[in-house]
């Protein structure tokens, strides 16, 4: 790119995208800085011990998480996004609710329900072993149940960008495909899957980098991964916090690989059609006999991921209930998680829309850089991020105020915004673009009259990803949240921890269903626009 | 052609004035929204509590404490350790008046940042349940356990002491949760009455009989009960938690080893009031409070745990601490956690 077509470039965006990219990138620094101090501080003896204690062994389990948690990921996730925007298979609404609520549920109350359930002993081994005198059943404590619960909790980081992409992809090219001839699974394979490429990319890496920072799932199925590691190192009273920023400035190189990982994976090539015809919904595949597997599949993933979870919790506040357990529920609480996840949700759009504004229009090394950096509040474990948070804000007018904490919020959930609208954006022809302008319009009447309305389905995909993984979050409400304020995730883990049940059943079931309706009213909305509102019209 | 260009100019530059300020505008309502939001029934008489003990346990309790007292309490929840990386990391300009928390290891990585208690407050709590340097006070007290699976054993199968779980008849049916602070307190009080050897021939003779490690005392009694595992090194008070739950069908219970010993050691919580606290009167008046009968008597009837106020009764369905045979350990040994962390982490416990 020479000089001036750079300029040129540059200047094709509003300066308000320019300056709020950039501070936005700069907070981001504040856990790098953070765990650079605390490492520093760390000394040579702290670094012995990093490197004399399992560090590889630890660093091989936590990448065989990394890599199996998005495999199977996608296994779920592209199946059930293809049935539930291209395919005429009935209660579609119904299905893409239910299959992206499991995100709702907190990683620790999944896996113990599943050790519940699942255990040597547990439910299951209990129903098997009057009719057929089954006495243990496989472990599931291990690499199996931390793969199991871990995806269950975030293989939705693949199905919601996956459906957007879907029902952004021009139907026009499918229609060519099979007017030579070729048949629903071919034109799939040659046509829909490789402009789903950088939806899987990006949903994959999220989950790889979920995997990394997880720590209810894989400590409650006793799988030592860095987050457990450098968790275990904060139960440690005396020079832990060192060890833990030596070990996650590990964990944050692992983090870097996995991201060029999937850079690597990215083409140069273009994810939108050059002339457009008119832009309408695509034809739904009919699947005929194919139905009943389709609907067995989606209700398969449904039980095990969601209701299974729910009657677990239900049987406990049943049970609870009856032994005389007094069970209140607290309606602030669950007020506050609305109020904040809700906020939370369109300052991390609005936040993640300059940034994946610039990098998805500027292909350079430079963007990709900063577009990686976006990634590193969600690949660290939340204490490591949150006492980074702590570490700066104490002292002034912000500590322990709402702002704060949506500030940390911030910090962890935006590359899930971003990484939505960045897909979306792919799928505009940059020229819509150049010929806004070149019809007299400003860089900033495109970007509100062309860029903005076109990437809506991003923006909102990427909030609901934000509200409800927002509405589960505990380790940043714990620490950064003003006093006195808690969360439906806060009651439920303080009764966990306690091992109340039928207290922790309770707004667990609040937060699963609460989490629910903003879920289906963005659906239908969603919907709703998409039918009405043309987006070759708008030109 | 010319004025064409000019007005589009124009109208760019307004159309960025109006961004920016609709950006500043949020950024400035977000702020002052948040500010106001915490700031508006906060006085200085507040008492700020940090809170490593669960609120389901102390929630009440602290209730109690404003109507009585008439003083507002402001909390923050987390678990031991957290509060302590965030008292670590807040330093002097932490708003905490009040740490209270589950365990003295915590207590003890923030002792340097810990106001010295006046004489008597600190009388109120055993001379073992306290800080040597007087800067926090025992509040309750819990009891290591043996938690035994009803169905496969009786106490009279159950050895004397928790020394001889590591006999081979014992292999692949214990359940613990090394990582677990009261753990490592009992491996201090071990190092203390047994000495460093002896402690070292402990661990590994139970590692040797593979043990299952549960990252928490309460899957440990889940796993106990289920048959999972046979036996399980804990605290008393989780067992009253799931029999409240599971009603008395529960295949678990408590077994303190008869021959005392350090699988006996009583475990602390503990409070301690800042040194940068404004605020330390209200402060000593809670710590009182939680020390007085009607607190200790919370603690003994509620969260079945042992009162350290010797005038108060212990909960009926407890062991009364009569009966048991504390190891008797200065306070000053079970502060020596790092020591038992640099053993546990050379026997490969933990990492």
């Amino acid at each position: 790119m020479s000089y001036l077509e750079l300029k040129r470039k540059i200047n094709s965006f509003p300066t308000v995208v320019w300056v709020s990219s950039i501070t936005i990138t700069i907070l981001i620094a504040i856990p790098l800085i953070y765990m650079t101090i605390r490492a520093i501080g760390a000394g040579p003896e702290t670094w012995d011990l990093v490197f004399r204690f399992r560090t590889m062994e630890i660093a091989g389990r936590t990448l065989a998480l990394a890599i199996t948690v998005p495999l199977l990921s996608l296994g779920i996730s592209l199946p059930l996004a293809w049935l539930t925007t291209r395919t005429d298979l009935p209660f579609k609404r119904t299905w893409s609710v239910l299959t992206v609520l499991p995100l709702v549920i907190p990683s620790y109350i999944f896996a113990y329900v599943m050790i519940v359930a699942l255990s040597p002993r547990g439910m299951l081994q209990q129903a098997l072993a009057s009719p057929f005198g089954i006495e243990q059943i496989p472990s599931i404590y291990g690499f199996f149940g931390a793969t199991l619960s871990v995806t269950a909790v975030s293989y939705p980081y693949l199905l919601l960008p996956l459906q957007a992409s879907l029902r952004g992809i021009d139907p026009s090219l499918e229609e060519a495909s099979h007017s030579l001839g070729h048949g629903t699974f071919s034109t799939f394979k040659k046509v829909i899957l490789p402009q789903l490429r950088p939806a899987i990319a990006s949903g994959a890496l999220l989950i790889a980098l979920y995997s990394l920072r997880d720590f209810g799932a894989v400590s409650l199925m006793r799988y030592e991964t860095f987050t457990f590691a450098i968790y275990n190192q904060y139960l440690t009273p005396f020079g832990g916090r060192m060890i833990a920023a030596a070990l996650s400035m590990i964990l944050l190189f692992i983090a870097l690989g996995l991201m060029f990982a999937e850079s690597a994976t990215r083409s140069r090539a273009k994810f939108y059609v050059t002339a457009k015809g008119s832009s309408r919904k695509a034809d739904l595949v009919a699947l005929g006999r194919w139905r009943w597997p389709a609907l067995a599949f989606c209700g398969s993933v449904v039980i095990i991921f969601l209701v299974l979870p729910m009657y677990v919790l239900g049987y406990w506040a049943l049970r609870g209930i009856s032994a005389g357990e007094t069970v209140q529920v607290v309606w602030s609480s669950a007020v506050n998680s609305i109020q904040v996840s809700m906020i939370t949700a369109v300052i991390v759009v609005l936040a993640a829309l300059p940034i994946a504004i610039l990098t998805s229009r500027f292909s350079g090394r430079l963007s990709q850089v900063v577009e990686k950096f976006t990634y590193i509040g969600f690949a660290l474990p939340g204490i490591v991020i949150s006492l980074s948070i702590v570490f700066f804000a104490v002292g002034t007018f912000m500590y322990q105020t709402l702002g704060l904490l949506i500030f940390g919020y911030l910090i962890l959930f935006l590359p899930l915004a971003m990484g939505s609208i960045r897909n979306s954006l792919l799928q505009i022809n940059p020229d819509i673009e150049e010929a806004s302008r070149s019809l007299g319009r400003t860089a900033n009447q495109t970007m509100r009259s062309v860029t903005i309305p076109l990437s809506k389905n991003g923006m909102i995909s990427g909030a609901a990803l934000v509200f409800l993984v927002t509405m589960k979050e505990l380790q940043a409400t714990l620490i950064l949240s003003p006093r006195n304020f808690d969360t439906l995730a806060t009651s439920i883990w303080h009764a966990t921890s306690e091992a109340f049940f039928a207290r922790a059943a309770v707004p667990a079931l609040l937060l699963i269903l609460l989490s629910s309706i903003p879920m289906m009213i963005l659906l239908i909305f969603g919907h709703m626009r998409e039918n009405y509102e043309k987006i070759g019209s708008s030109l | 052609m010319a004025k064409i260009k000019k007005r589009t100019m124009m109208g760019s530059h307004a159309g960025q004035t109006l961004w920016a300020v609709t950006v500043v505008a949020m950024i400035i309502g977000l702020v002052t929204g948040a500010y106001i939001y915490v700031i508006h029934d906060s006085d200085s008489d507040t008492l700020v509590i940090y809170s490593g003990r669960s609120s389901e346990l102390v929630d009440e309790i602290i209730k109690e404490f404003e109507r009585t007292t008439g003083i507002k309490a402001e909390l923050k929840y987390g678990s031991t350790s957290e509060i302590a990386g965030m008292l670590l990391e807040e330093g002097r300009h932490s708003p905490a008046d009040v740490f209270y928390a589950q365990d003295p290891g915590g207590l003890g990585a923030v002792e340097h940042m810990l106001d010295t208690l006046p004489d008597d407050l600190l009388e109120k709590s055993p001379e073992n349940f306290r800080s040597p340097q007087g800067r926090w006070v025992g509040i309750s007290g819990r009891a290591r356990v043996v938690v035994y699976n009803t169905d496969v054993l009786t106490e009279v199968d159950l050895p004397d002491s928790i020394w001889d779980f590591t006999g081979a008849e014992w292999r692949g049916r214990i359940g613990w949760a090394p990582t677990n602070p009261s753990f490592q307190t009992m491996v201090t009080a071990m190092r203390s009455i047994w000495g460093e050897e002896k402690t070292e021939n402990w661990i590994n003779g139970i590692r040797e009989n593979d043990p299952i490690a549960y990252p928490r005392n309460t899957p440990v009694v889940r796993a106990v009960a289920e048959g999972e595992v046979d036996v399980g090194f804990v605290n008393h008070y989780y067992l009253f938690r799931f029999l409240a739950e599971e009603g008395e069908g529960f295949s678990a219970r408590n077994y303190h080893p008869r021959g005392g010993g350090p699988g006996t050691t009583m475990m602390i919580s503990g409070a301690g009031i800042l040194e940068t606290s404004e605020n330390r009167e209200n402060a000593q008046q809670f710590l009182k409070f939680l020390l007085s009968k009607q607190g200790q008597e919370y603690f003994a009837e509620n969260t079945f745990e042992y009162p350290v106020n010797e005038g108060v009764e212990t909960h009926d369905m407890l062991k009364p601490i009569s009966d048991i045979q504390f190891p008797n350990v200065s306070i000053e040994e079970m502060n020596d956690l790092e020591g038992t962390l640099a053993l546990l982490r050379r026997t490969g416990v933990i990492s």
